[in-house]
């Protein structure tokens, strides 16, 4: 009953059941946190903006990103990876999700940030609807958690348009 | 010969009685990880609730060897969402995230366009020849929740079988030897 093997087992289990609790309790703590996250996006240049051979339109555009993520960081978070989506509907498609560029915040140090960039993928269309497009910009964020849940949210900036004619 | 002869003797100590309520013992251990795996299939909707990460791709957010837990809901896929693919022609499903989706007005039906945060490009050359976008049934499942390390121990038992059997031996052994 009290043999080696016995003790052996008991103590590992009770180790692995320990480091589930504290697991489950690191992902539970994150409820705790309410995060208030600012971002403003603004569309600094259209570069090009045409229609490709195969008949998709594509634009190239320069955006300027600034946010303050600093508030999404708790001690069991292992970074937040972010993207900023093109969103729009066309008569075809009741939503076009359009990933316009993407990057990953390792710490909190550097959730605060602000970059002048051009789109990282391209934004191109199923078919050719841009020309005069509305369109909203969003930045969504996705937490990663050093364990458990994850979590994922967005905010929606509305109003920008695309040029009437391609250039 | 006092060890050998001993095993020996708890051998041929073992009564007909003694070896049924062993085999039963056996099957419920058997039969309970089999339910519990079943009715994580009907909770979480998707058919492997549990996959482990087996490539780079991902990183730094998953690392080779951490566990994610699957959830497929009716939920529309959305872009930013990190899901488990299965592509025509390829055994091994894919995790990676979702960066555009194009959804018909008509039928509700998908395009979605994945890419591996630690991947250049996007994985139109994964897809199978000619393939510019994922559909719904392509779709296993969405990641929910991660723990990291856990799948190791599934990978090195894949990848060196002999571990695997020696486990299961000294398991096996541990079983029909013990007393009580």
């Amino acid at each position: 009953m009290h043999s080696f093997g016995y003790r052996l087992n008991a103590l590992l289990t009770f180790a692995v059941t320990i480091l589930a609790l504290m697991c489950g309790m690191a992902s539970l703590s994150d409820n705790l946190n309410t995060p208030s996250s600012s971002a403003e996006i603004q569309i600094m240049n259209i570069n090009w903006f045409q229609k490709q051979p195969q008949g998709n339109d594509e634009v190239s555009l320069t955006m300027n990103i600034s946010a303050d993520l600093q508030s999404l960081f708790t001690w069991n978070t292992k970074q937040v990876f972010i993207f900023v989506a093109a969103e729009y509907e066309t008569p075809k498609n009741s939503l076009n999700q359009v990933s316009l560029w993407d990057a990953i915040i390792p710490a909190k140090e550097h959730a605060k940030f602000w970059i002048h960039t051009s789109n990282k993928y391209r934004f191109v269309d199923q078919g050719n609807n841009l020309r005069g497009k509305k369109f909203n910009l969003t930045l969504h964020w996705h937490v990663m958690p050093k364990t458990g849940k994850m979590f994922a949210d967005k905010l929606v900036m509305t109003g920008y348009s695309l040029p009437e004619e391609y250039r | 010969m006092g060890w050998i002869g001993d095993t020996v003797d708890s051998f041929k100590s073992i009564q007909i009685r003694q070896l049924l309520t062993q085999a039963v013992s056996l099957g419920m251990i058997v039969t309970s990880a089999l339910i519990i795996w079943k009715a994580l299939m009907c909770i979480t909707g998707s058919e492997s609730p549990v996959v482990v990460v087996l490539s780079g791709s991902m990183e730094p957010g998953f690392k080779r060897g951490d566990i994610l837990f699957l959830h497929m809901s009716k939920d529309p896929i959305r872009a930013g969402e990190i899901v488990v693919f299965n592509v025509d022609g390829r055994e091994i499903p894919i995790v990676h995230r979702v960066i555009k989706v194009h959804e018909r007005e008509d039928t509700g039906e998908v395009d979605v366009l994945t890419k591996g945060d630690n991947n250049y490009g996007d994985d139109r050359l994964l897809y199978a020849q000619g393939q510019l976008w994922l559909q719904r049934h392509h779709i296993m499942g969405r990641a929910v929740g991660f723990l990291p390390y856990v799948g190791w121990v599934t990978i090195i038992m894949t990848e060196k079988p002999i571990i695997k059997y020696i486990l299961i031996g000294a398991l096996g052994l541990l079983v029909i030897t013990s007393k009580d």
